[in-house]
């Protein structure tokens, strides 16, 4: 369970990488890590950090660690499947990634903790960075209009209506999820007079 | 009726509801769990005193994060990461009552690799599992996705998955391969053609004669790295090669139980007329054998080609190949043939099976590998590696100075302390060319079993045909 917003305003940070994957994100040697201990200093740590851990002054991040916002390029949160990288993500404040794409499944996993991807293309992803150059400017990100405004520009970003609505409400999509138990069930039951072979112990 | 895909089929038989944006609830046949991404999710059961909702469809098996070296039944002889990891999917396992295999039973491996080898993993099917290369198991026409531990935990409490329909896309592999041209090569060929992100929204349907042609090892190491192209899941329809490999298994059903499910499976295909948002052709014989180059999979090229210029490519790829080509330490223009090579590993989930282990031991056989090198041999289960000692497999790997380890993912995501070191060199049978993937600046080079160990050999990257 996450706690829901409908908008948002922030400082953006902006990481000129494309096909940026999980791994670098959050390398998998931290994700045995109980998530209790936090997870915002392993974010990007391998880009971030020279061999001896010290922090590298050319990582954009290490100068904005107010950063609220990230503007990267396609492809963003490629790769493994590990929800350690948006624990790291959030953890670190980020609560809105701006990208022309999402590996799919990090895209799912950023909603189920309250982080929006939004997919914005490449033309209107260079009009908000051009509209922020030389400036301390925060954006405003709304999910009633769909849309990022950075001074006089505003640009739209797509995402499905449950998406939407989830990271609005910050729910728990178990709890939604059980409110459909008798459809599930009898889905179930029909499946199983149908398919009786999917059920392990009638295949044995 | 209007006519389907092999994935609209599966869809729509596993939908239990539809939200009005399309989102809906599919039914979840079978859930595929393993210690590194379950721990939280089995957590978040407890303090919400749910139950698991499907225990006879949860499997789970330790694999990330395990040693592969002998003595680890003794949590011990484990890192203490490791140990905690392992001890918790015994605990999880036995207090919610789901099939286990621990890693002192000879069945346990690589989650992918357990599931088709004990038949759990059946044609129409919905697998998932909290691991990208689940889409492994669409090789069988299966809907297989990989997932994160929240949907994990959704999945242990409600067997079923949240998902909006993917688009489909069919990759079409027409006529035959060449000698020396295995599934690996088909299946980073293909990411080369579409890029990384060019099968992100999508389903990828594998088709045409080359893919019909590959044995069930071989489909399950094209459909592995459907996720390295961005897609949801590849699929491959099931035809008697899919039939043949589950018939028997321990999970397969059997008697009139098979006879019933054969007589669906065998409507399991896309209809002719079928719509497809994409279609992506490649002719079988314009497949060579192909190694990366650079830190993602897309950076794929023939081994006969030689290291890019970052000029080469437009838009972010120039910078995205110059920093590639710093952290690979490759000069542009050099032969990839050239390009000398530290360790070899053989194993994952994209080729740890017998088959893999058959290629690459067919080359290996008489040799040694070139001095200095380091290599290792990780089966992706202890029946694959029963076999391949039964085979004698073991024994020309190990005469030839590999190391034989014991099943898990190792080397693949180097979570277990089987790691490059900063700049060692690995040519990898493995899925991921990324920084730091196998190690802290190590360095790697996808490609196929049979190319690993000829580089093994030569301690070069090699054109395997020059030693068939």
């Amino acid at each position: 369970m996450t706690r829901g917003w409908t908008e948002h305003s922030g400082r953006a940070l902006e990481l000129a990488m494309e096909n940026v994957d999980t791994d670098q994100i959050i390398p998998a040697r931290f994700m045995s890590t109980p998530r209790s201990e936090g997870y915002a200093k392993y974010l990007f740590h391998d880009l971030r950090r020279d061999a001896d851990g010290a922090l590298l002054s050319t990582f954009p991040l290490n100068d904005h660690a107010d950063a609220t916002i990230l503007i990267t390029q396609r492809n963003f949160g490629t790769g493994s499947s590990r929800e350690a990288a948006v624990y790291a993500l959030a953890d670190a404040g980020f609560r809105v990634i701006i990208a022309p794409s999402f590996g799919d499944i990090f895209a799912g996993n950023a909603v189920n903790n309250g982080v929006l991807p939004a997919t914005v293309n490449e033309a209107d992803i260079d009009a908000l960075t051009a509209s922020m150059a030389g400036q301390n400017a925060d954006l405003i990100v709304s999910l009633e209009t769909l849309t990022i405004s950075c001074n006089s520009v505003r640009v739209p970003f797509a995402l499905s209506d449950t998406w939407s609505l989830k990271l609005k409400n910050g729910w728990d999509d178990i709890d939604l999820t059980l409110q459909h138990t008798p459809e599930i069930q009898r889905f179930k039951e029909a499946r199983r007079e149908e398919r009786p072979w999917a059920w392990p112990d009638v295949a044995r | 009726m209007s006519p389907k895909t092999l994935y609209d089929k599966i869809w729509d038989a596993h939908v239990a509801h539809e939200a009005d944006d399309g989102t809906c609830l599919l039914y979840v046949d079978r859930h595929l769990v393993h210690e590194v991404t379950s721990p939280q999710a089995f957590e978040g059961l407890r303090m919400a005193g749910r139950p698991v909702h499907a225990p006879d469809k949860t499997i789970a098996v330790p694999d990330h994060n395990v040693p592969t070296t002998p003595g680890r039944e003794d949590p011990a002889n484990m890192t203490e990461d490791s140990a905690i990891q392992v001890a918790a999917l015994d605990k999880n396992a036995k207090d919610f009552g789901i099939h286990y295999y621990p890693v002192s039973d000879i069945r346990q491996g690589i989650v992918h690799i357990v599931g088709p080898e004990q038949g759990w993993t059946l044609p129409g099917m919905t697998v998932v599992c909290g691991d990208s290369h689940t889409a492994t198991h669409g090789a069988f026409g299966a809907l297989a996705h990989g997932i994160g531990t929240s949907e994990v935990e959704h999945v242990l409490a409600t067997q079923t998955l949240i998902q909006k329909k993917s688009k489909n896309m069919k990759v079409e592999i027409t006529g035959k391969l060449r000698p020396g041209v295995t599934a690996k090569d088909i299946t980073l060929s293909v990411i080369g053609k579409t890029g990384t992100a060019g099968g992100t929204g999508f389903v990828i349907e594998y088709c045409g004669e080359a893919i019909r042609d590959l044995s069930m090892e071989g489909r399950m190491t094209v459909c592995n790295m459907a996720i390295e192209g961005g897609a949801r899941a590849g699929l491959i329809a099931p035809d008697e090669t899919t039939y043949e490999y589950v018939k028997g298994r321990p999970h397969a059903p059997k008697g009139a139980q098979w006879e019933a499910a054969l007589e669906w499976w065998k409507t399991l295909y896309s209809d002719d007329d079928a719509h497809w948002d994409e279609i992506v052709t490649i002719k079988g014989e314009d497949i060579a054998p192909v190694a990366t180059w650079g830190t993602s999979p897309e950076d794929v090229l023939p081994i006969t080609a030689v290291v890019p210029a970052p000029e080469d490519f437009e838009g972010g790829k120039v910078d995205a190949a110059r920093r590639s080509l710093e952290y690979m330490g490759l000069t542009p223009g050099q032969k990839l043939t050239d390009i000398e090579i530290d360790t070899v590993f053989i194993g994952s989930c994209t080729n740890g099976r017998i088959e893999d282990l058959r290629a690459a031991a067919d080359i290996v056989r008489g040799k040694k590998i070139k001095d200095g090198m380091r290599a290792m041999v990780v089966p992706g289960s202890g029946l694959v590696r029963l076999q391949a000692e039964e085979e004698g497999l073991a024994d020309v790997f190990k005469e030839a100075g590999f190391e034989w380890r014991l099943a898990g993912c190792s080397m693949c995501l180097a979570m277990n302390p089987d790691q490059l070191s900063e700049h060692e060199r690995c040519a990898a049978t493995s899925n991921r060319n990324f920084e730091g993937r196998q190690g802290y600046k190590g360095r790697t080079h996808l490609v196929s079993p049979a190319m690993a160990a000829a580089a093994a050999i030569t301690g070069k990257l090699t054109d395997v045909r020059d030693m068939m």
